[in-house]
């Protein structure tokens, strides 16, 4: 019940529409956000699991009171994790979401290739 | 003998009769929620997906609830009670791993699967061979899991009712309610998923969601009070009660420890630290009962919009675990907490009878907030259990009995059928598990989970979802030798054998250093997907042109 064959048709269909300009756009505009992104805050995570490795005396130097570098070192995880997921929310609604919506609608629609020069041009950055 | 403890000791049976009603209120409630949702649950969209109709927030909530479990109430509350800052790894580990669901899981799953995981890994593959790896491992990581949350309920059991060394409870022992909560535990989960599928699941998530957002809140205002809202006392505190002086607010008591003169001892304690941190950080995306929650609503945006709400939802309750930990280290201190229990798992609840005995009128508020604590802490395991089982029951019933044995030719009555009949089978089985596992904390145990999901599960969704080349090899091989290596070496590692605090502390096969097998297995989950992909001359392409397509516009989503 899960496993569709498709036909040779809708096949080269979906091959089509992977060619598109459109949807060539919102896929390098979706890998140009998502994959240096993730690069980014794993980096920035492993930084501080290093630093909490090894290097304990930066870690423990007191900054207010009691509290010190380690502490804000890891309010500053929090920090970073809220406004990346902000930031991809808003990224993904004003560019990659008009587009995707744009290539369902004619693959919806039956549009062989679902390409549209006009649009591909319109909805360029 | 601190004076909290002694005032501990004589609240805690005044508490008993509190906290069985009110769990027994909760239990009333989540069964009445599973009766109404067995009604609604015809299809097997309903019993797998739970109608896709929740929204947003309700997912995001129910995401909350099925994540935030027993390891992160209890065990990480311990940890830091026990141990200081160390424990808050486990909280940034937990959320900045969300980051991977958000990014790279969570919209494109929603698009182009239906109702497990090994939708989308068999979409463009041979089926019978990716579906019968992604159910082993499925189902491998949600026993680890269900171990962990019941264990963490039968620790709980003994303070919760009050039963001291050589007193009984309706004629049972300290070990024989342990023993008898998880089988209670464990019976009740099975009711939820084979009752109420995943709609009466998702509401039991719901309700236990808010509970313990309002039981964590509650306290980290209390413990928080107590300091005139000054955390830097309160931090202050909780290091002078220790015995450990500023160390306690610093990494290197629990993880990484540095052994002055053992170099081989520093170097592989720190390697498991990393290890443990890379495995946090990536097994999220990686665990069944998280990704079938995707599947809960209509479309991607709103699965996106539910990961949004869940980010904020569990980062909150993660401050809170900061509260709760030090003011359990403070006011309730180290001696008394692993009087109670060695791996510190009771640290919330004891930090709760503390507050009320503080605030709330002596031992009788004690009780109260004792009880209300602990009936949280049930919920909250009730929760994810009940997710965990729905999983991996799906995944047996879906991947392996309706795709692998039938061929895709049952009929959706009949998988629904045998859906039902392998959460009894899954729920009997962690239950015998977990007897015998009862002496690891909980935390532990599921990074445990986290670094089984890592390696297995996660190289084959990213490959899956944005690697053309990728094909049924490679799937076969990431998932297999992902799971093989990260289970193989926690075997071999000094969590089974060979130290005091093994599983089989008697015997000795160990010879793999770490406790954690994330920094080895990971890196390995994804070079055998590799290898698996470009040994094999099956081409997928075509079907990924689908696959791609599908998964970034929407199109033709279930």
């Amino acid at each position: 019940m899960t496993t569709e064959v498709p036909s040779s048709s809708s096949t080269e269909r979906y091959r089509a529409v992977q060619q598109s300009e459109e949807f060539q756009q919102l896929r390098s505009k979706l890998r140009r956000f998502i994959f240096p992104m993730t690069v980014a805050f794993f980096l920035w995570y492993a930084l501080y699991v290093l630093l909490s490795a090894y290097a304990r005396d930066f870690m423990g130097v007191k900054i207010v009171g009691n509290i010190n570098v380690a502490l804000l070192f890891g309010l500053l995880q929090f920090a970073s994790t809220f406004l990346i997921a902000w930031y991809y929310s808003r990224y993904a609604a004003q560019k990659l979401d008009p587009l995707a919506d744009d290539i369902r609608a004619k693959l919806d629609r039956g549009d062989v290739d679902g390409t549209d020069k006009h649009d591909a041009d319109g909805s360029a950055e | 003998m601190e004076p909290h403890f002694l005032a501990a000791e004589a609240t805690a049976s005044g508490s008993r009769g509190l906290t069985i009603t009110l769990f027994l209120i909760f239990v009333a409630i989540t069964l009445a929620i599973t009766i109404w949702a067995s009604r609604q649950t015809k299809t097997a969209t309903d019993f797998y997906a739970g109608g896709r109709q929740f929204s947003g927030f309700q997912n995001g909530m129910a995401i909350g609830g099925d994540y935030m479990s027993a390891a992160s109430f209890l065990g990480i509350a311990g940890i830091i009670a026990l141990y200081g800052y160390d424990g808050f790894l486990y909280s940034i580990g937990f959320l900045v791993a969300w980051l991977v669901a958000l990014l790279l899981v969570a919209e494109f799953l929603r698009n182009s699967g239906r109702y497990t995981m090994a939708d989308v890994l068999a979409f463009r593959m041979r089926q019978r061979p990716v579906r019968t790896a992604a159910s082993i491992s499925t189902i491998t990581v949600s026993i680890f899991y269900l171990i962990a949350q019941m264990v963490g309920a039968g620790a709980l059991v003994s303070l919760l009712l009050g039963i001291k060394p050589g007193t009984t409870f309706l004629g049972m022992d300290a070990g024989t309610a342990k023993v008898a909560t998880i089988i209670l535990v464990g019976a009740l989960m099975i009711v939820y998923v084979v009752v109420g599928g995943m709609k009466g699941t998702t509401y039991v998530q719901i309700v236990k969601a808010v509970m313990l957002m309002t039981g964590a809140l509650l306290m980290t205002i209390l413990v928080l009070a107590h300091y005139k809202f000054n955390l830097s006392n309160l931090l202050g505190d909780a290091a002078a009660q220790s015995g450990k002086g500023a160390a306690f607010l610093e990494p290197g008591l629990r993880y990484g420890v540095e052994k002055a003169g053992d170099a081989s001892a520093t170097f592989y304690s720190k390697m498991d630290l990393l290890s443990l941190g890379i495995a946090l950080v990536l097994g999220t995306a990686g665990l069944p009962h998280i990704l079938t929650r995707f599947y809960t609503v209509p479309t991607s945006r709103v699965a996106r919009k539910s990961v949004l709400w869940a980010i904020g939802i569990i980062g909150v309750f993660y401050l809170f675990t900061l509260a709760l930990g030090f003011g359990a280290a403070a006011l309730v201190g180290g001696k008394a907490i692993t009087a109670q229990d060695k791996a510190g798992n009771t640290a919330a609840p004891q930090l709760a009878q503390a507050l009320g005995i503080d605030y709330f009128g002596g031992s009788t508020g004690g009780s109260i907030l004792l009880a209300v604590i602990a009936a949280v802490a049930f919920a909250t395991i009730l929760a994810v259990v009940a997710g965990l089982t729905l999983a991996s029951s799906s995944s047996l019933a879906h991947d392996f009995y309706a795709n692998v044995i039938k061929r895709g030719a049952a009929s959706e009555r009949d998988e629904v059928r045998v859906a039902r009949i392998s959460a009894l089978v899954i729920g009997a089985v962690a239950i015998t598990l977990s007897i015998f596992a009862q002496s690891l904390n909980v935390a532990f145990l599921v990074a445990l989970a986290f670094a089984v999901a890592a390696s297995a599960n996660l190289p084959a969704i990213v490959y899956s979802l944005f690697w053309g080349k990728f094909n049924t090899s490679g799937a076969v091989w990431s998932i297999y030798g992902g799971l093989v290596v990260a289970v193989g070496l926690v075997f071999f590692s000094p969590v089974v054998s060979g130290s005091a605090t093994a599983m089989f502390p008697e015997h000795d096969w160990h010879w793999f250093p770490l406790s954690n097998p994330g920094i080895i297995s990971i890196p390995l989950g994804f070079l055998f997907g590799w290898i698996g992909t470009v040994i094999s001359k099956e081409d997928d392409t075509d079907k990924y042109a689908e696959l791609e397509v599908r998964s970034l516009t929407g199109h033709g989503a279930h």
